[in-house]
């Protein structure tokens, strides 16, 4: 299907990853598109939280949230609770899956979403943490999903916003961060996950049509290559159709007044 | 052992409240803020935002002020485009993805016009929670190893049972605690439908609390649901009726966020700059005589047309996956 885009393309693989029967911690965009699909396919025990404090959002198909805030962020949710007590149920432990974005990422899997450029006199100051700094530490298995541009793919973060393996190895633990983990990146062009005992960025496998050199190329840093590398499956028809209803590019047309 | 103010992690003693009629105007009750004050504001990015007495607020002309919140919104980028923030206290700025970065945090932030000190979203609020547990500091796993920890001095401490190393948020304990909600009494019982974001903790960790809400109900009222109440009586200083008090932002069940209106609003940062919000607060604040007057702006039929659609979507019915 050449009509698939790239935003589509990462929600689809990213949906894959999400078991049944386990809590996913969401953010808006693209990590709730694909909680959202994977609830509608392979996972229909799956409970979505937001940081809003909300947890097992149901989502109005066309009428998702912009915001974890906001009352469409809470549609058919059986429990809402405030902001610090949805995170501490992360700390518990009870959050088997964590999804992040990144304006930049590094080969350890580190997030920056806070400056461009040096942080004492920044280029540019970017939105913030949000809640990304703490979904990397409590969760138990992080997705990072991100367009796969040689900017964002960056050999050192400007900053450390979310930690990920910091400097390799067992970096990360010594840090005192032992619950969890960053376990796989969705891009539109790939699916990469750490290597185990190192714990550098590795190409697991490619979208369709994409070579590993392309992926290189939009990589800032040498990409550790996996033993075999397979291509994605292509999004089926069942999932197209599933995510633009949800999204709303299908029947049910988004809030009016879009920009 | 006594702790000054400008240390880390001081909690200041409760203000005594009495028992007493507390409905005040929205004007009167901002006197309650003094210049340098540090604001904690209700509410979660465009959720319940205490809009009403924000307004009143940017209209004292006060200066100097910390805000701390959340996520930060529209709001906060008026205090800074005033000259009335000079620091803000949050883990994120903006109005949402759609409408881009915040040109008026970028102006001032990297000009060195105002400091942001940037925290993680639960950090923040066990910085609250510390304070509103009247201990100085709370101990987390969260933000370890990151740059924030290293940027905001945060200290660790050692577990003296198991030996671990945690991270020791300091207490945020706000000079004034401003929020909006459902339903009051004139004593000051708050009560919230739907989320209660960090206003639980920010009003229990403050000097002073001032609520506006909704409707100002009957005490009866209260007691009949006593499960909604989120504050008591003795947690607040000033109880002010504000209608629509958190348009355009939104009200769980009640209205839902005028997103024309920030279309317009982000329309006119394009348009002049950061000096777009001073045009916005110049029209909307100080251009009409109340809060009241801002919300004809509006249209009876803007309202009506976002109350609708919170009805809607928290009636729980229709079609979800």
């Amino acid at each position: 299907m050449s009509d698939v885009t790239p935003e589509e393309r990462m929600a689809i693989t990213a949906s894959r990853l999400l078991d049944d029967h386990r809590v996913v911690f969401a953010g808006v965009g693209m990590p709730l598109l694909a909680s959202g699909l994977a609830r509608r396919r392979q996972a229909p025990h799956l409970t979505i939280v937001l940081e809003g404090g909300i947890i097992g959002t149901r989502l109005h198909p066309g009428q998702l949230p912009i915001s974890t805030n906001e009352m469409r962020a809470a549609y058919g949710a059986p429990m809402l609770t405030d902001i610090s007590d949805i995170f501490l149920y992360a700390q518990r432990g009870f959050f088997d899956y964590g999804f992040l974005g990144a304006a930049q990422v590094d080969r350890y899997g580190n997030i920056n979403t806070s400056f461009i450029g040096d942080p004492d006199s920044p280029k540019v100051r970017l939105p913030g943490s949000g809640g990304a700094a703490d979904i990397i530490c409590l969760c138990r298995e992080i997705f990072i999903v991100t367009s796969h541009e040689r900017r964002r793919f960056v050999d050192t973060v400007d900053f450390v916003t979310s930690p990920g393996y910091l400097t390799g190895g067992e970096s990360r633990r010594a840090a005192g961060l032992t619950s969890g983990q960053p376990a796989a990146v969705v891009t539109d062009l790939a699916l990469l996950d750490f290597e185990p005992q190192t714990k550098e960025m590795r190409l697991r496998q490619v979208q369709p049509g994409v070579s590993v050199a392309e992926v290189q190329a939009a990589t800032g840093f040498p990409l550790l290559l996996g033993e075999e590398i397979t291509e994605l499956a292509e999004p089926s028809a069942v999932e197209l159709e599933m995510l633009r209803e949800l999204s709303g590019e299908g029947p049910a047309g988004p809030r009016a007044g879009a920009a | 052992m006594t702790v000054s103010a400008a240390q880390p992690g001081s909690v200041p003693p409760v203000t005594h409240r009495l028992v007493a009629d507390k409905l005040v105007t929205a004007r009167e009750a901002v006197l309650l803020v003094r210049d340098g004050d540090h604001i904690a504001i209700g509410g979660t990015l465009y959720s319940r935002t205490p809009m009403a007495l924000l307004f009143e607020l940017l209209r004292t002309g006060r200066t100097g002020l910390t805000l701390s919140r959340p996520l930060a919104c529209h709001e906060t980028e008026l205090f800074l485009a005033c000259g009335a923030a000079e620091r803000i206290v949050t883990s994120w700025v903006g109005i949402g993805l759609r409408w881009g970065l915040s040109p008026v945090l970028r102006h001032y932030v990297e000009n060195g016009l105002a400091s942001y000190d940037e925290w993680s979203h639960l950090a923040l609020g066990l910085r609250y929670k510390a304070a509103a547990m009247g201990v100085p500091f709370l101990p987390t796993r969260t933000m370890l190893g990151s740059g924030l920890a290293d940027r905001t001095g945060t200290q660790r401490v050692s577990c003296p049972y198991t030996g671990e190393e945690l991270l020791a948020v300091p207490a945020l304990a706000p000079d004034v605690t401003i929020l909006h909600a459902h339903r009051a009494d004139v004593y000051g019982n708050v009560q919230v439908d739907g989320y209660r974001h960090m206003d639980v903790d920010m009003a229990r960790a403050a000097r002073r609390v001032i609520v506006s809400a909704e409707e100002i109900v009957a005490p009866e009222v209260i007691e009949a649901a006593p499960g909604s109440t989120m504050l008591p009586h003795f947690t607040v200083d000033a109880v002010v009726e504000a209608p629509f008090g958190s348009y355009p932002h939104e009200c769980y069940g009640r209205y839902e966020a005028d997103f024309r209106h920030f279309d317009d609003y982000v329309a006119l940062l394009r348009e002049h700059g950061p000096d777009g919000a001073r045009r916005y607060v110049d029209r909307n604040v100080l251009g009409q005589a109340d809060f009241a007057g801002f919300l004809e702006t509006a249209g009876a039929g803007r309202l009506d047309e976002l109350t609708r659609a919170a009805q809607e979507l928290t009636s729980r019915a229709g079609n979800t996956t």
